[in-house]
């Protein structure tokens, strides 16, 4: 079996996000950079499947030079080889285009996507692609078990879950509960080693329309302070929340 | 030329979120000039759509729907939209819409904004203000195809009433081939869930264990809220996952959030940013979550929440 794994390199949660070139442009200074968490619970869950049912285990990332750090972070946790398309992309359709290209050059059982990366949050690319190749897609992806040809999955829906049977390939858009975040695969030392031998490959992008582009970014305002409320005048709090901010 | 609206439906009857769309829909046909349409599913209450301006309602019937799947709903919605020449498809931002969505705009050749809010900031060419960086900023994001999708964020334009004369269409399904069968929806009846409510009450380690959640369920029963948790209490195991908010769980967008014994991690506020009213309530005033809140109590969520409960009870009966 072969899987892909799409990750994106993507700046840590705590980071404070700040804009420069009159607000144009990410200020990557100080920004400490992670595999996006969606996608590392989709990698270790993909780290698994290789060790349960023999897999190779691809990673595919869609940047510039600078996210190859990631690339051998999941070289590390346990992946085969990676490859890197040389763009940086300006919209998730131009991201799709790319993964297109990679997933006809070599036929792939299981893609797994994170559900959508914690930068851009757009959710996407793995929609995207699964239209593009017309694959089978379950995205929120929350369990996933293959036999033989055949694919159960379930996603995550407002208010409960859904679980639908499927052929092989199926593109799934991963998140917590895939895996646990406790039994997310931390690199050690040895694959830390070994990482440095694996092959990483650097692909050149392909032609793709620009559908949609970023003009500017804004922060949002700064909130005026909180209004303290004693804890033994609760009824104030119930008058303000209905006569101030007209939510109850 | 339209603008056309996809509102969703549960067990017959129309989502909160589709009154939202519809309004926010009519505001661009009216600035457009263009005919409002809305798609709906085995919905049985159509005409209410009317008030919130849409002028054509797309009916597709079929039993085969129980069994429907993401990808034919976005066949027949791609359908419609290319019938009556849709230029701008609007989805919410529901689980279902968002997966929607990527297939509807391949199937489209149609650009794709998520997590749009409020209404463009110009037509020409579609210019959106977007969330990103899990709501610690926003994009203004411009769209270059001839016909584009906004995914609207929940509670982000809001409701307004707008009646219309409503024309109902009645549409044969069209169904496609594939191997991706439904086996089973498990869903807690009668729930309120994070992406629909008014009301969030959420809680975190302070509470000190699962036994206390009833603390939680009891002031959200009284005020219909949805349930929710931090990411320690659901990596705890204290309540499950899909109850976690923030920046790794789901997003809030609620008009009210109730923040109980949860100190306000950078990733959690992010989660909650976008909702309007943010109440916080937690034993140490220092807590980052004060910096980020409207309305603060510095108490003991044991004493505060079950007297919290009691007087908004009171409050309901008046």
């Amino acid at each position: 079996m072969k899987i892909l794994v799409c990750v994106s390199h993507v700046p840590d949660t705590t980071s404070k996000i700040n804009f420069i070139d009159n607000n144009t442009l990410f200020d990557t200074n100080g920004i400490q950079f992670v595999i996006n968490p969606n996608d590392e619970f989709g990698l270790t869950k993909a780290i698994w499947m290789k060790q349960k049912l023999g897999a190779e285990v691809t990673v595919v990332t869609v940047g510039e030079n600078s996210c190859e750090s990631t690339l051998r972070k999941c070289l590390a946790i346990g992946a085969d080889k990676a490859l890197r398309v040389d763009l940086k992309p300006i919209d998730g359709f131009q991201v799709a285009k790319q993964l297109v290209n990679i997933c006809q050059k070599e036929s792939y059982d299981v893609i797994i996507t994170g559900r959508e990366s914690i930068d851009y949050n757009g959710g996407m690319v793995p929609g995207m692609l699964s239209a593009l190749m017309n694959y089978n897609f379950v995205t929120n992806c929350v369990y996933l078990e293959i036999e033989g040809d055949n694919a159960m999955a379930s996603r995550e829906i407002d208010g409960g879950i859904e679980t639908v049977s499927c052929k092989l390939p199926i593109i799934i858009g991963a998140q917590k509960g895939l895996v646990e975040e406790k039994d997310l695969i931390i690199p050690n030392m040895r694959g830390i080693m070994q990482a440095r031998q694996k092959p990483l490959e650097v692909i050149k992008p392909v032609d793709s329309e620009i559908k949609s582009s970023i003009l500017k970014f804004e922060k949002p305002i700064p909130k005026g302070a909180v209004k303290l409320i004693p804890e033994d005048k609760i009824d104030e709090l119930i008058d303000l929340l209905h006569n101030e901010a007209n939510v109850i | 030329m339209s603008i056309i609206i996809y509102a969703e439906s549960e067990n017959g009857k129309i989502k909160k979120s589709a009154y939202e769309l519809a309004s926010y829909g009519r505001a661009i046909a009216d600035k457009m000039n263009f005919e409002l349409i809305a798609v709906t599913f085995n919905l049985e209450e159509e005409k209410t759509l009317g008030k919130y301006g849409v002028e054509k309602v797309i009916k597709f019937n079929g039993q085969s729907m129980s069994n429907f799947t993401a990808a034919q709903y976005a066949d027949n919605i791609s359908s419609v939209a290319k019938e009556y020449k849709a230029k701008i498809l609007i989805l919410s931002s529901s689980a279902d819409a968002k997966y929607l969505a990527p297939k509807l705009s391949i199937n489209m050749s149609a650009g794709y904004a998520s997590n749009t809010l409020g209404l463009p900031e110009s037509f020409q060419p579609l210019t959106v203000k977007r969330s990103c960086f899990t709501n610690k900023a926003f994009n203004i994001s411009s769209l270059k195809s001839k016909v584009n999708i906004i995914g609207l964020s929940n509670n982000s334009y809001g409701v307004k009433e707008n009646q219309k004369t409503t024309e109902i269409i009645e549409k044969d399904l069209i169904s496609s081939e594939s191997t991706l069968k439904v086996v089973k929806v498990e869903k807690a009846a009668g729930e309120v869930t994070i992406a629909d409510a008014d009301i969030v009450v959420s809680g975190g380690r302070g509470l000190k264990g699962p036994e206390n959640w009833h603390l939680i369920e009891d002031l959200a029963n009284t005020l219909g809220a949805a349930t929710a948790c931090s990411k320690p209490v659901s990596d705890m195991g204290w309540r499950p996952h899909s109850e976690h908010v923030g920046q790794t769980g789901k997003p809030v967008a609620s008009n009210l959030y109730i923040a109980i014994g949860v100190s306000g991690a950078i990733q959690h506020l992010a989660g909650v940013n976008s909702s309007k009213v943010k109440v916080v309530i937690n034993n140490d005033p220092d807590a980052p979550f004060f910096k980020a809140a409207d309305y603060g109590v510095v108490g003991d969520a044991f004493e505060v929440v079950p007297e919290l409960t009691k007087k908004l009870k009171e409050f309901k009966n008046k």
